[in-house]
């Protein structure tokens, strides 16, 4: 039998958080974390997550499992299983909306702060603006950001001054389009990142790099940032 | 773009490559007085040694960058942990107190320092 152990928080009802033990029968098989959940769920309908679609592409499912952030629909218990024992908790740092369910306004106002989306003011073209093969190469490893927050969550910086360092995920998508060739708003862009805190707050400790689902680099993104920032200004 | 009037340049590029430059120039200096202290030093040789100008200015550069990179450190710990986030106002209070009391520090032993290296 495995043992689950989860997270409880109902502010409705709770004084405070706890854990909630459970043994779990996975009849031999390696399940996904998520499987583990939506079996539980069924035992006892008032256990809270979010999940979507359940195959690593919706980021909803963004859980801390067994101390390390990760989608629960693509995480094998074999993963993250260690002595026939599996902790869940919320992703570490944001408010704890209730159970696995956290508040992510924090995470999504620093996104908002880079302005995703491709800014160009010169005129658009009759079809499309063009962009050659090795320009489209430099955005590989950074648009596949699907939001989940496991990389943010995971970042000591971010816990601290989730208000003033910008992340991780945030600072990957920035410079998504810093490096997109066809993107004008560069120096408008690189402007908002000089301060001690958007950018500077990451020592480059690369928990974001351990805990990205998806394989991505955010801290070598981040070191690009710098780069740029600094041969402007030096 | 956040704002913040105590950090040691006022914008986080500088703070960071200040941190590197003089990080560098203190495992420079260390190393310097680490090779003069391995086979053993008496006060004449000492005393030659720092007679030297060009080792009072390394000196001088050294210790410039020792108050620079610690600085930046603390101020980093400080706005991190100390916080009106985390702690309400007194977490304000707490970080201006700590940092008044670490750039006075600060100014002292490089006064300090500038008086040893020319005073003798």
């Amino acid at each position: 039998m495995l043992k689950v152990s989860i997270y409880r928080y109902n502010p409705e009802v709770d004084d405070k958080p706890y854990m909630q033990d459970f043994d779990f029968d996975t009849q031999g098989k390696d399940l996904m974390v998520l499987d583990v959940l939506e079996q539980l769920k069924a035992q006892d309908t008032t256990i809270t997550y979010r999940r979507s679609c359940r195959e690593g592409v919706c980021g909803s499912d963004g859980l801390n499992m067994n101390g390390k952030n990760g989608l629960a629909c693509i995480t094998p218990l074999s993963a993250t299983v260690k002595g026939n024992k599996l902790v869940l908790r919320p992703l570490p740092g944001l408010p704890v909306v209730r159970d696995l369910i956290v508040d992510m306004s924090m995470f999504y106002a620093q996104y908002e702060k880079v302005q995703p989306y491709l800014q160009n003011n010169s005129p658009a073209p009759a079809i499309e603006r063009l962009q050659s093969p090795e320009d489209r190469a430099k955005l590989d490893g950074l648009y596949e950001c699907i939001l989940c927050a496991c990389c943010s969550t995971s970042c000591p910086s971010f816990w601290w001054n989730p208000d003033r360092f910008i992340g991780p995920a945030g600072l990957l998508q920035s410079y998504r389009f810093l490096a997109d060739s066809r993107d004008t708003a560069t120096e408008e862009r690189l402007a908002k990142l000089d301060d001690p805190f958007s950018v500077f707050r990451c020592h480059g400790i690369q928990n974001c790099v351990n805990v990205c689902p998806k394989g991505l680099n955010p801290t070598r993104a981040i070191g690009h940032i710098r780069n740029m920032l600094l041969s402007r200004a030096t | 773009m956040v704002r913040a009037v105590t950090s040691f340049g006022r914008s986080g590029l500088s703070d960071w490559l200040v941190q590197r430059v003089s990080g560098v120039i203190l495992l420079a200096y260390f190393l310097f007085i680490g090779c003069n202290l391995i086979g053993g030093v008496d006060y004449i040789a000492w005393k030659a040694l720092f007679a030297q100008t060009w080792v009072r200015v390394f000196s001088l550069m050294a210790l410039l960058s020792l108050a620079a990179h610690a600085w930046i450190g603390i101020w980093a710990v400080l706005t991190d942990y100390l916080t009106e986030r985390l702690m309400g106002t007194k977490g304000n209070v707490l970080r201006v107190a700590l940092q008044l009391l670490v750039i006075v520090t600060i100014f002292v032993y490089v006064v300090w320092g500038v008086q040893i290296l020319w005073g003798y």
